[in-house]
């Protein structure tokens, strides 16, 4: 069951979170932040900054050194292994480099979102629900891989393995979609395809996005607002028109910025004039997507 | 440095002087270590009798051919004999080193101080004693026969199989096991989702690959009595019926060949 962010407050909100790895690095400096029912944020930074250290302590594969994270009601830092177990079914996550289990079907990788779901006999000798395949299969004719779901994951191009991690992250059917570097290793016109697919998923289901991402474009393409990391503090929160030159070189240091912000602007008129985006899609939505392979 | 500056301009070579002369050093001793142990081995040899080998080989040759292929209908009992050992021994060393391994693999075991150490000093001791050794002892233990040939062969290959199952588990890609426990995933189910798919391949090839091993070293357990071709074998040499001999030789080669080419084919299938 989704519970909806209540009286009105943060869905997720993270008060003076720090991570001090075993070598002694601080990767976090007590960070707060706040994200609203229903946003997609950006989180950018340099390599190193603490991007993946963050959302890998709200859903604490990560263990946090000290600070709370708040989901909806629900205090994850305090929680035992079966109840943050439970925790982890409400939020999703999409990888860098997909991280699908390579020499499983398609069908066992999107199911594998059920597994807090369902007990170990069960998954094992994979008799999921009816009600879960189902919802695999519209997940990924949403995505367009309706008729991929025998394939081995390996079988798979770039584009199509990140939008099995999408079901799989889907399928959990999570508030909160904690994802990191989705288009690290896709080429530019994939990673739009995935980062739009990821909003308009988030759109529809009135999910909260994290999304860590080194493209400050894509970041200021395709989130509400973003956050940009530096050495484990914020350094900027705001919408993506603020990002100025100054501030990326807050986050990122002294560069010539100019090229970035001026061809954001362009291609965000572009992307505008030849692309008309329904606001609901009609399923199966795969003729769209078949571009994508 | 093998980088130095030489009127003005800066040169590079591979090693610098004193490099140079240490490698010098090391060959000058490893050869002047081979002259001399092959002076101590040539004073101990009785050269007479190596001067005299290939007449011997040549006479112990002729004494084995034709083979006696009338002795071959009593051979295929102890050959059947010789794979099944082969065949138990594996299937029993698969069973206890899948667990074995599970403990041993820095990434899976309960506990690294604790039960990784146990785990690998299994490993260590099976893996040192020579399945001919496990035999010797087990003969005198539980009798002669199979079933002591088939705990040597198990015993012998705990620690091979575990081993390189341990190792196979410990190069497995984090990130996958990552994704499976983020979805809440209990441990057992994250066993079975993140790791088993990635470490299948690896622990069929090792279980095939040790059960050809095995086929080989089973047709000596016979020597010392833990059934097998190795029984008929050893009769006929104290017998000095090296016609027997030479069929025994030739059917354990066809074996062990028709052995290796199934284990291929396998391979070839997983992989």
């Amino acid at each position: 069951m989704r519970s909806i962010g209540y009286g009105g407050g943060p869905m997720l909100r993270i008060k003076g979170l720090t991570k001090r790895y075993r070598t002694g690095d601080l990767a976090l400096k007590g960070i707060d932040l706040d994200v609203p029912d229903g946003q997609v944020m950006a989180l950018i930074g340099p390599s190193g900054a603490g991007k993946s250290t963050v959302i890998r302590c709200i859903n604490r594969l990560v263990e946090p050194t000290a600070g709370t994270v708040m989901l909806n009601d629900l205090e994850v830092t305090t929680l035992g292994r079966g109840e943050l177990r439970r925790a982890r079914r409400r939020m999703g996550m999409i990888f860098q480099e997909y991280a699908l289990v390579e020499r499983l079907s398609v069908m066992e990788n999107v199911l594998s979102g059920r597994l807090g779901y369902v007990g170990f006999w069960q998954s094992y000798f994979r008799k999921f629900p009816q009600s879960d395949i189902d919802e695999a299969f519209r997940l990924l004719a949403r995505v367009g891989l309706d008729h991929m779901a025998d394939k081995r994951a390996d079988e798979l191009s770039g584009g199509q393995r990140q939008r099995v991690g999408i079901c799989r992250a889907l399928i959990q059917n999570p508030e909160l979609l904690l994802v990191d570097e989705p288009t690290a290793s896709l080429d530019p016109k994939t990673s739009r395809q995935i980062m739009r697919l990821i909003k308009e998923l988030c759109a529809e289901r009135k999910l909260s996005a994290i999304i860590n991402i080194h493209d400050v474009m894509l970041a200021q393409m395709f989130a509400e607002r973003i956050v940009g990391l530096r050495v484990g503090e914020i350094v900027y929160d705001g919408p993506p028109e603020n990002l100025t030159a100054d501030v990326l070189t807050k986050i990122y240091g002294e560069e010539d910025w100019s090229a970035t912000i001026r061809k954001v602007d362009d291609e965000a008129a572009e992307m505008e004039a030849d692309e008309v985006i329904p606001p609901e899609l009609p399923l199966p939505s795969r003729d769209r997507m078949a571009g994508l392979t | 440095m093998a980088t130095a500056i030489k009127d003005g301009t800066k040169v590079w070579q591979r090693r610098d002087r004193k490099a140079q002369f240490a490698t010098w050093g090391v060959y000058l001793t490893g050869t002047a270590i081979f002259v001399y142990c092959w002076e101590l081995i040539s004073e101990k040899t009785t050269w007479a009798f190596v001067w005299d080998a290939p007449a011997q080989a040549g006479d112990l040759f002729a004494r084995m051919v034709p083979p006696d292929w009338n002795s071959i209908h009593g051979l295929w009992w102890p050959i059947w004999d010789t794979l099944n050992i082969a065949t138990l021994g594996t299937l029993m060393a698969i069973i206890i080193a899948v667990p074995v391994a599970y403990c041993a693999a820095r990434n899976t075991t309960p506990s690294v101080a604790f039960v990784r150490p146990v785990a690998l000093f299994i490993i260590v001791s099976s893996r040192s004693i020579n399945s001919l050794i496990w035999a010797l002892m087990l003969v005198t233990i539980i009798g002669p026969g199979v079933f002591a040939g088939i705990l040597s062969i198990g015993l012998r290959s705990i620690g091979f199989c575990a081993k390189l199952l341990y190792e196979a588990i410990e190069e497995i890609d984090e990130s996958q096991v990552e994704a499976v426990r983020a979805t809440g995933a209990s441990g057992g189910q994250v066993t079975a989702y993140g790791i088993v798919p990635q470490v299948l391949p690896a622990f069929a090839g090792i279980s095939v690959f040790r059960w050809d091993i095995n086929i080989r070293e089973s047709t000596v357990l016979g020597l010392v009595g833990a059934g097998g071709i190795g029984l008929p074998l050893n009769a006929a040499i104290t017998t000095l019926a090296w016609t027997q001999v030479s069929l025994i030789l030739l059917l354990i080669i066809a074996t062990v060949v028709a052995g290796e080419w199934v284990s291929a084919k396998v391979r070839h299938a997983i992989i």
